[in-house]
């Protein structure tokens, strides 16, 4: 079993006397923070002001900080609790921790780190909600984490403001465990898939009451802006997307690992505080697996916010960076990660099931030089036949990454189609995947958790 | 106000019965499922559309009152 350490979580994007690090404050090479060290570093959690409005002062204060969700969809956060909090049934909370993106480690590390951060933050969101119910959802695949969040629970016991009800639940591995309406059918006795929405988590979730659903980070970033203020958290960051986040750098690069990144810092700047490079880029995947790739030749110009990003086409999603080596064969790793998203789909949606499969197969001739007719023409008629048929957001996401990947290697793509396999297609992977999804182990060259 | 055309996709079973009885919003894709064209249904529409849904063997076509405007 892996022990968290220093190299899981570090600042990066601006010297640290600028504000830098926060979510990340006090964490060193000892494991996670105890419930002590985390009040000695952030201070007491503000206690529960009793108040006569009809909304809890917290969810303004959300709203003036300007919050948005970091599990990838950005939804902001005052409006989400805000859904829950007017809803006529008592609530319930559910931190999400699941992180079933293979490419990113940042709700581990909070867990592995700082866990209180995040449970500070669940419980502020219990009291601004109404709920007296805290489920912490940690993927079955991260066996640290599970401990280092049971034992703080533990360590909370009797704590002023604590919810009455705190658990831990163990969510299976998988791509889409953590989507929000899967981790609900989970915690009510069901397989970890999503579900036909709505009724939305927040109209009708666990045991169907009122269900706020929020990401460790998110929660962590709560805890700290109840203690410091909406006009501190604006202090990082640009102004569509105030504060700062939690990245997960990881491929072509000296120090891959999880870091502390003001929002709009320059991607160059994020590198140099990892090491820089390892050899040429040929590319950046941003967002995730499920996300945009960026060529090489542009990313001196990134900057790491969504208004900067969406130039490219692309998003932060859930943080996540992933560098491709010029050594890599670009169209090989793709059909790679095309293959294993068309396996992680829950095979509940026809268009999903099979427009991804059609797509994989498409792809994998496309590489052995196998296809007939344009494959490239048959993978964007695929694509437009697959996006936004299914249930949940998978088919999309899946087909942004291949349609990225088609528009960013088009002469690699070119190449293969005419050619077949070129000789770094037999280069181990640099996208690392888990092999199997219950066994939690990674193939390629993996992402180094410890 | 008008009436609304929404898919399960999860419950549909791709029996095609919604693309046999409305074939002004629906046709079906390579492998058999529903492609919507449009969701809204007119009023001239709603009495196929409502057919549609009712005839639907898993219950995947919901017809439902809009509450945006158009």
């Amino acid at each position: 079993m892996s022990r968290a350490t220093p190299a899981l979580g570090r600042a990066a994007g601006r010297a640290v006397d600028s504000g830098l690090p926060r979510l990340l404050a006090g964490v060193d090479g000892h494991g996670g923070m105890s419930l002590r060290e985390h009040l000695a570093t952030h201070g007491e959690l503000p206690g529960e002001r009793s108040h006569r409005r009809r909304e809890a002062p917290l969810i303004e204060l959300l709203e003036h900080a300007g919050l948005r969700g970091r599990g990838g969809a950005g939804f902001p956060t005052a409006k989400k609790l805000r859904a829950v909090a007017s809803a006529r049934r008592r609530a319930i909370v559910v931190i999400n921790a699941a992180e079933g993106e293979p490419a990113s480690l940042k709700d581990r590390t909070l867990c592995e780190l700082t866990p209180h951060l995040m449970l500070d933050g669940g419980q502020l969101a219990a009291q601004a909600v109404g709920a007296d119910e805290l489920i912490v959802c940690v993927g079955e695949s991260s066996p640290d984490s599970l401990d280092s969040v049971a034992e703080a629970i533990a360590e909370r016991r009797g704590l002023p403001g604590a919810p009455a009800r705190v658990h831990l639940s163990v969510v299976p591995s998988g791509y889409l465990a953590g989507q929000e309406s899967a981790l609900v059918s989970h915690l009510n006795g069901g397989p970890a898939i999503p579900r036909f929405t709505p009724p939305m988590p927040f109209e009708q979730g666990v045991r169907r009451r009122p269900t706020l659903v929020s990401n460790a980070e998110t929660l962590a970033h709560i805890a700290l802006i109840a203690r410091h203020g909406s006009a501190w958290f604006r202090v990082l960051g640009v102004g569509s997307q105030p504060g700062s986040a939690l990245l997960t750098l990881s491929g072509a690069v000296a120090d891959p690992g999880v870091y502390e990144i003001e929002h709009g810092a320059s991607l160059a700047s994020v590198v140099a505080a990892a090491g820089g490079a390892s050899g040429r880029v040929r590319a950046a995947l941003v967002g995730g697996y499920a996300g945009t790739w960026i060529d090489g030749g542009l990313l001196n110009g990134v900057a790491l916010s969504d208004e900067h990003l969406a130039p490219h086409g692309a998003a932060l999603g859930a943080g996540v960076v992933v560098l491709l080596s010029a050594h890599a064969c670009p169209v090989a790793e793709t059909v790679r990660v095309a293959s294993w998203l068309a396996e992680q789909g829950a095979g509940q949606c026809g268009p999903c099931l099979n427009g991804l499969n059609a797509l994989a197969a498409t792809l994998e001739q496309l590489l052995q030089g196998a296809a007939q007719g344009n494959s490239v023409r048959r993978i964007e008629r695929l694509a437009s036949l697959t996006r936004g048929r299914g249930a949940c957001g998978h088919p999309d996401g899946a087909v942004r990454f291949v349609l990225s990947a088609v528009r960013v290697f088009s002469e690699e793509f070119a190449d293969h189609a005419r050619h077949g396999p070129c000789d770094a297609c037999a280069r181990p992977a640099e996208l690392a995947l888990p092999v199997d999804p219950r066994a939690g182990r990674l193939r390629g060259d993996p992402v180094p958790v410890a | 106000m008008s009436d609304r055309l929404r898919l399960n996709p999860i419950a549909c079973q791709a029996h095609g019965m919604c693309a046999e009885l409305l074939p002004e919003r629906i046709t079906l894709d390579e492998w058999g499922y529903p492609l919507i064209e449009d969701e809204r249904v007119p009023h001239t529409l709603i009495v196929h559309a409502r057919r549609a849904a009712q005839a639907c063997p898993t219950f995947a076509l919901l017809l439902e009152r809009d509450r945006r405007r158009d």
